[in-house]
Formats: structure tokens, sequence, C-alpha cells
């Protein structure tokens, strides 16, 4: 991987399938993000009210309430439990993510995705190596520690800083300053370590990871023979470590399907592949072994 | 996610430190942002939350910060807390001096609230207590020099109950009423458009929280008066009243004096500036609250 050497990442894949082809899912994603807060713009901006308030809950066209199940959660260990709009809300946002994959949540809705995409690619086309290390199970215990906080202090704790809502709240109703909060993890992430809000420190998608635990809707390597190992999916992954065991996987047994709860089912790992080894599909269809019947030869070549 | 039950000493070793590292790093973070949900609950005194709002240690656990009450306050009154405002970042509250409360029938800031930030049982927008309204300055008051502004009063929703103007005496030109508004806390509800409306540069009338605006009787302590007018009659005996012989020099006249012995109050001759028989009915500083 010398530098001189270094192509980008999914060179190989926009060659073979072209621009638009190499970038479907990534398109699509950002279609998901700007049209979902384009919805949310459309009352304040336009004066069209067909959602109203923000990720935390919204009422859309005077009939489905949505809540955030994590901040309602912190409300509710405060001993304050939500009305009955806001309790369906997280019912149905509950459902819905536990269908598709919570970190979905992450990759298709959250306004901060775009900001630390941006700043992963940044990172990649100026180059930058070397990362502070920090363990990917560090946002499981800020997650934890929100929770009791939220009990000790009786405030939503993280709703203090958050800068998921930081973002969507300041794009809706008057940002202020919070921009600096959205700067400071672009350079953050930029800089200090890679993916390391989204990947390592951010409790909201540590809750959707959890929620996400048992989820059908999967990405899956089914034509992991045809790996080149050219590593570019695992380049461009916010969460690589959750590919190695679905695509490196056949030799010790391990089915296709990527079930680390990680995964924010994005769907980059398609877009860049040449090979077109991965796809969207439900995680019942993991059969152990794919493709050929190389068996037990680990990933022969 | 579950770390690898450790098998050796090493492992377990290791599985401590990087435990210890854990709850020390996030442990950090968890104190910092606790001291600062512990600064967070003191409102500013002039920051008011929506009607029905829960007191404020509750209020910051309630709230989801949604923003449901400010799109549906038909005013614009109410906003969302920005990171550098005073209030905690992204709570709606609103200041009287900008937009007040127009306190609306059907209250549709609480019907929107998906919490019990707000209390739905409020339904009669007339008991809610935003604030307390206090005419803070004496000195600027208009109607304290003497004139006759009154917009706090007029503009009262709750006018002649949660707003009066209470007649006493001018001292200063001795012939004239002042007409001072006064505040009756059982009725003010705290929509603050007295404060936007006074006159003057800065408010001499100011909403505040309750905690700042009232004083709070000792639990022991009874009002005489009231609690004659509960029994129907004076619960002491006032034929036993002693009256202790007053210690002024001999021969002293005191304005305006109440000698219960004979039960007349001294005349306010000898003041300055007050011929006798020209006296106010009242002495000064006795409210003309019937």
């Amino acid at each position: 991987m010398s530098a001189a050497k270094h192509k980008r990442i999914g060179a190989e894949a926009v060659e073979v399938k072209g621009w638009l082809g190499a970038h479907k899912w990534l398109i699509l994603r950002r279609i998901s993000q700007f049209s979902i807060l384009a919805l949310f713009l459309a009352g304040p901006w336009f004066g069209q009210w067909i959602v109203k308030g923000n990720l935390a809950y919204s009422y859309t066209l005077g009939v489905l309430p949505l809540t955030d199940p994590y901040v309602a959660l912190q409300s509710m260990v405060t001993g304050h439990l939500p009305e009955t709009l806001g309790l369906i809300g997280m019912a149905i946002v509950l459902a819905f993510y536990l269908l598709v994959g919570g970190r979905v949540y992450c990759s298709w809705v959250c306004p901060v995705n775009i900001v630390t995409d941006a700043a992963g690619w940044l990172r990649d086309r100026l180059g930058i190596k070397g990362s502070a290390h920090l363990g990917r199970n560090t946002r499981y215990w800020i997650l934890g520690m929100t929770f009791v906080g939220s009990a000790i202090t009786g405030v939503v704790l993280w709703e203090l800083i958050n800068p998921v809502s930081m973002l969507h709240r300041g794009l809706i109703f008057g940002i202020g300053t919070a921009w600096t909060v959205i700067l400071s993890v672009f350079l953050f992430d930029l800089f200090v370590m890679s993916r390391g809000w989204c990947g390592r420190l951010c409790p909201v998608g540590a809750f959707y990871s959890l929620l996400g635990r048992w989820s059908p809707v999967r990405i899956s390597a089914p034509k992991r023979s045809a790996c080149n190992d050219c590593m570019d999916c695992f380049e461009v992954c916010p969460e690589p470590h959750v590919i190695r065991p679905a695509l490196k996987g056949e030799g010790k047994g391990i089915g296709p399907v990527i079930l680390g709860p990680n995964c924010t089912n994005c769907g980059r790992c398609i877009d860049v592949c040449s090979k077109d080894v991965f796809t969207f599909g439900l995680r019942f269809n993991n059969p152990v072994s794919t493709g050929q019947p190389a068996v037990a030869q680990p990933e022969a070549k | 996610m579950k770390p690898n039950t450790p098998k050796t000493g090493a492992a377990r070793r290791q599985f401590i430190f990087d435990s210890a590292k854990m709850v020390c790093g996030v442990g950090m973070l968890g104190l910092g942002l606790g001291l600062y949900a512990k600064q967070s609950k003191a409102l500013p005194a002039l920051a008011l939350r929506p009607p029905g709002a829960l007191p404020e240690d509750d209020f910051l656990g309630a709230c989801i910060r949604c923003g449901m009450c400010v799109r549906d306050c038909p005013y614009n009154t109410l906003a969302l807390a920005k990171p550098e405002a005073p209030v905690t970042t992204g709570t709606p509250y609103f200041t009287a001096r900008n937009i007040p409360c127009e306190m609306c029938e059907d209250i549709p800031c609480i019907k929107a609230c998906p919490t019990k930030a707000l209390d739905h049982s409020l339904t009669d927008i007339n008991k809610a207590k935003m604030g307390l309204a206090v005419l803070i300055d004496h000195e600027t008051c208009l109607n304290f020099l003497g004139l006759r502004c009154d917009v706090c009063y007029r503009v009262c929703p709750v006018i002649d109950k949660a707003i009066t103007l209470d007649m006493v005496p001018n001292t200063r030109t001795g012939r004239h009423a002042m007409f001072l508004p006064t505040v009756h806390y059982e009725h003010c509800t705290g929509c603050g458009k007295c404060e936007k409306s006074c006159v003057l540069e800065e408010a001499a009338i100011r909403v505040l929280p309750p905690k700042l605006a009232q004083g709070v009787l000792g639990k022991h302590y009874r009002v005489g008066w009231d609690e004659k007018a509960k029994a129907g009659h004076s619960l002491i005996d006032e034929s036993k009243m002693l009256d202790l012989p007053d210690r002024i020099p001999e021969g002293a006249v005191l304005p305006g004096h109440y000698d219960p012995a004979s039960g007349h109050t001294e005349s306010m001759r000898g003041m300055p500036g007050i011929e006798a028989g020209a006296i106010p009915s009242q002495p000064p500083g006795l409210g003309g609250k019937p």
C-alpha cells in the first residue's frame, strides 16, 4: 500500500461498473438523508407542514408520531413517562429499526453521518495516516454512562451535548453556535481519529447497534469466493471489523451474512466492490458454504 | 461486544486494565456531564417556561427537546434554546420582554407536547403559573411617581384580579393619590404581558420564577383578621387586652398614632405641609384595598 501506488477507494469498481454503479447506495443514502431533512424543513422554510418537530420526536401529517427511543429512554430513567403519542412513536421507531437494522438510522437518517463521511472522504483524499486509538466498545460504555447519569442527575444527560440532535435541531430551529460542535466532530474525525465519532464514541449509534442486534435485513457476501482482496470494502467501511467474519469466514464455517451489530447497512461495500461480492439480503439466508465448494481451504487462491 | 472470557492470568489482567481504562475515561466524561447537568438546572430569572411546565428539576428530565410546543405556538412566543443561550440547550422558553405568552384558551403548546414536561392536566390557562409578575422597581414606576401610567394594569389578561391599582396618599405632594399596581399571586399566570408593555426603557414590572418572587410565611403564622373572619369573632378577648403605656415624652403628639385606650387616631397636625383638618383618611403606608 505505498502512497505512490495508492489508488482511490473504489477506483476499480468505477472502472467496471461506471461511476453511477459504484455510487448507487451512497446516492440513495444521501437522497434519503436529504429528503428526511427536507421534510422537516418544508414547514419552517416554505410553510408546508408535513413533519413537525425534530428527530427526538416528530409528528407527520397529524397522524404519525415518531419518537427517538434513546432520548425517550433517558427521559424515562429520570422517572418521567412520555404521553401516549410519545410512547406510540417510540414503539413504531423501535419496531422499524428492529426490522431493518438499528444502524440504518446512522447511515440513512442521521445528519451527522454526512459530516463524518465527509471527514472520512477528506482523510482519504489528503492521505492522512495515523489515528488516535480508542476501542470500538467505548460507545457502549458512554451509552451506559448516559443512562446512569440521567438517572442520577434527573436530566436527559446526553441531550446536553448530543451533536446529532444539536445539528438536526439547529438546522430546523436555528443553529446558533451549535455549528462549532459539528465542526469539532468533523475535525476530530479528520485529524484525531479515523471514524472516531460514529465508530467509537457516539452512544446514539451504540444504542441503535444494540437495537438492531437481531434485525433480519443484513448485508451479505454471497459471492465471497470472487473476492480479489483489493481491500476497498475494508477501506470504505465505517465499521470494517464487521466485514471480516462474513467475507473471510468460509474456512471457519461462518456464513456470508454480516452479523456484526455495528454494521450500518450503508451499502458502501456493495458500491466499491468491483466483483459484486456484497448484496443486501436477509440474515436467514446464511449458508455456511457459498460459491464453489472450495470446502475447508482457507480462501485458496 | 462481550470480551472473551479471560482464561489466563495475563488476559485477565489485560481485561481488568481495559475495563479500568473505560470506567475511568467514561467516568470522567460522565462527571463532567453531570456537573454540567447540575449547572443547567439554574434557569435564568428572566427565561420563562411554557404554561404547565414542570418545575425545572423535573422539566429537564421529562422534556425531550422536540420543539413541538414551539411549532404549535401561534404567536412565535416560544423558542428552543441554542447552545449559547443561558437556558438548557434544546429546551423551550420565552422572554416576556420580547414576546409574552398570549394565553390561548386551548393551550396548543401543552397539547403538542409528547411528554409530561408540560402538564396535560392544565386545561384552564388562567391557572397557569409560568412565573409571577413583580413590580420590582418602586423608584422608576410611573405610578409610583404619582402619574397615571397604568399600562401594566390595562394589558393584564386577568385585569382587576392579577393586577389591581391600590390607592394610597401621595405624601410627596400631600394632596394627591398614587395608584400603585399591585400583583396578586393567586391570579397572576406569569404571561408577561405587563413586562412586555411597561413603557420604561427597562421594565419596572417583571415576571420572575415564583421561587424568586414570593415570600413564604412561617407555617405557624396566623393572620389575625383572617382567623377572625373564619371564626366569626376575634380569637382573643379584646376586653382583656392590655394597653401598655406608650414610652414617649410627655405631651408629645404622634401624627397618625392609634391609641387603643381612647380608640381614636391622633390627627396629623404638625406634619410639614399638612394643615390640620385636611388630613387623609388613611395613614401612609396602608393600602386602600377593599
